[in-house]
């Protein structure tokens, strides 16, 4: 359910280091709480964020929940193939449901992030 | 994970242990979906869905001047009703702002009012102020003790069984004559064994019914619907589907597109105002608005651009803030996005291209006639 290779934020979303990139998704108890996702608003490529700036969002039928950037950086790629298929938020969240391709500023961000036993704890508490 | 406040329906053990997501909603702890909101909206339009609505309220009036009294109270006609025949009506307040929207059910010896969950209490204290107020203070022009009022709240437990399969789904479990039971017209009789109020009403654009039982039938019959309307493709449904269907349907959701603030001329309810009768509360208001004109609307929209309109959200022509969204949603079965709001009357015509603010952003919308999806069989 949170692959250890992974880094969490508190809002939810996973980060997958890929150099001195990383990939960015919400997490499996995220899309299991928004229900059937039908709807994500995507950044444009290019894009600068803060850590912590909402830079998407992913609509489900009941509900809007907007996806924080859990590092700085450079929006560098997103994710087409939700706009046709945003189902698979929640049929693979680690996987085909990524969202965004962050160029980061500062990779010592990473490690303010959750490891999956931090993040599986936050979710029991 | 489950919290347990809330008021609970005789069925809350059974939805918990189904796995359902539940929600609170007017006080209760509701079934918000079981296997998903989409696969249950879509059971619905093509199958039949199941939906415990032990929530809503319902208020017996009764006594010899019943009829002349609700005739008086609510906005539709009352005193032409048969046994067996039901009626949708707002009740209004004397500014013509809506209390609450019910379905009336005329019985033989009595009414039976089916209300909001969420305003269980203030029908009831603004149906006993009226039944006691003197007519020149706004009441109907009976005598207090010939109207009884009385909450069966407690007492009745209400199931729905909607979409185009339910007549089959029901007569698998009753044996009652529903080929000649025409729209918004119930009978009394067995369902499953058990005493049972029937009616050809529902909340979703689809044919279906809404089965009043006791709260110990509940679980029984859950159980039996499940199990004999499985073959049928009926599933559980919850109240996210219910809330998609309705506003595909653009039937307004009280305390959300209607209230106390607003009025039936505002909502499109003006169906529902009979003015010829000679007197019920909010009569002069809602005369004086439907002569001068309403000042808003509320109207249905679409999506131009990209973007799902919320509850809330704000509604702009140009630059100006007209107004803001009262539900918003993608709809299951369009797979776009759909709104109501309300707006000045001159942007209300179809058409009529305006905006809403999501998140930052302005995103174009165009109102529309009617409603969002044709009804399938429920306008029989």
């Amino acid at each position: 359910m949170y692959p250890e290779d992974l880094r969490y934020s508190q809002q939810h979303e996973w980060v997958r280091r890929e150099g001195n990139r990383v990939r960015v998704g919400i997490t499996d108890y995220a899309q299991q709480e928004l229900g059937d996702v039908v709807f994500v608003d995507l950044p444009q490529e290019g894009t600068t964020l803060q850590s912590g700036e909402a830079f998407a969002a992913v609509e489900s039928v009941k509900a809007v929940s907007d996806i924080y950037a859990p590092v700085s950086g450079r929006v560098v790629e997103v994710n087409q193939d939700l706009a046709d298929r945003p189902e698979l938020v929640n049929q693979d969240p680690y996987g085909a449901g990524w969202i965004a391709v962050l160029e980061m500023e500062n990779p010592a961000e990473l490690d303010e992030l959750l490891d999956a036993e931090q993040y599986r704890e936050l979710l029991e508490r | 994970m489950d919290d347990t406040t809330g008021k609970r329906t005789p069925l809350y053990e059974e939805h918990v242990a189904s796995g359902a997501r539940m929600t609170d909603f007017a006080g209760f702890r509701m079934p918000l979906e079981y296997t998903g909101i989409l696969e249950e909206h879509r059971a619905v339009r093509s199958a039949a869905g199941l939906f415990d609505l032990s929530h809503m309220g319902e208020i017996r009036v009764a006594g010899s001047a019943a009829a002349r009294f609700l005739d008086g109270v609510v906005t539709n006609r009352v005193a032409d009703m048969e046994p067996g025949q039901a009626r949708y009506s707002p009740i209004c307040r004397p500014d013509g702002g809506i209390v609450d929207d019910v379905v009336i059910y005329r019985r033989q010896d009595d009414f039976l009012l089916v209300v909001n969950a969420a305003n269980i209490e203030k029908d009831l204290g603004w149906l006993d102020y009226l039944r006691r107020a003197w007519p020149g203070d706004g009441g109907p022009d009976v005598n207090p003790e010939d109207v009884v009022l009385e909450d069966l709240s407690e007492q009745t437990a209400l199931l729905a069984v909607q979409g185009p399969r339910s007549q089959a789904v029901l007569e698998k479990l009753a044996d009652l004559p529903l080929d000649g039971l025409p729209s918004f017209r119930f009978l009394e009789g067995q369902v499953g064994g058990h005493p049972a109020m029937v009616a050809r009403t529902g909340y979703t654009g689809e044919d279906g019914f809404e089965i009043y039982i006791s709260p110990e039938a509940a679980l029984p019959l859950w159980r039996a619907f499940l199990s004999a309307g499985g073959d049928l493709g009926l599933v559980p449904a919850g109240l996210g589907a219910r809330d998609t269907l309705r506003l595909e349907m653009r039937f307004p959701l009280y305390g959300q597109d209607i209230d106390d603030t607003t009025t039936p001329l505002e909502a499109g309810l003006g169906f529902t105002v009979k003015f010829d009768k000679e007197s019920f509360v909010g009569k002069a208001a809602l005369e004086r608005q439907r002569d001068q004109g309403v000042s808003r609307r509320l109207v249905g929209f679409t999506m131009l651009d990209r973007g799902v309109p919320r509850r809330g959200y704000p509604l702009f022509s140009g630059e100006e803030a007209i107004g803001s969204v009262t539900s918003g949603t993608i709809s299951p079965t369009l797979g776009e996005p759909i709104g109501l709001g309300y707006v000045p009357s001159r942007l209300a015509a179809p058409g009529t291209e305006l905006a809403v603010g999501i998140r930052g952003r302005r995103a174009r919308c165009r109102v529309i006639k009617g409603r969002f999806v044709q009804p399938g069989t429920a306008s029989r």
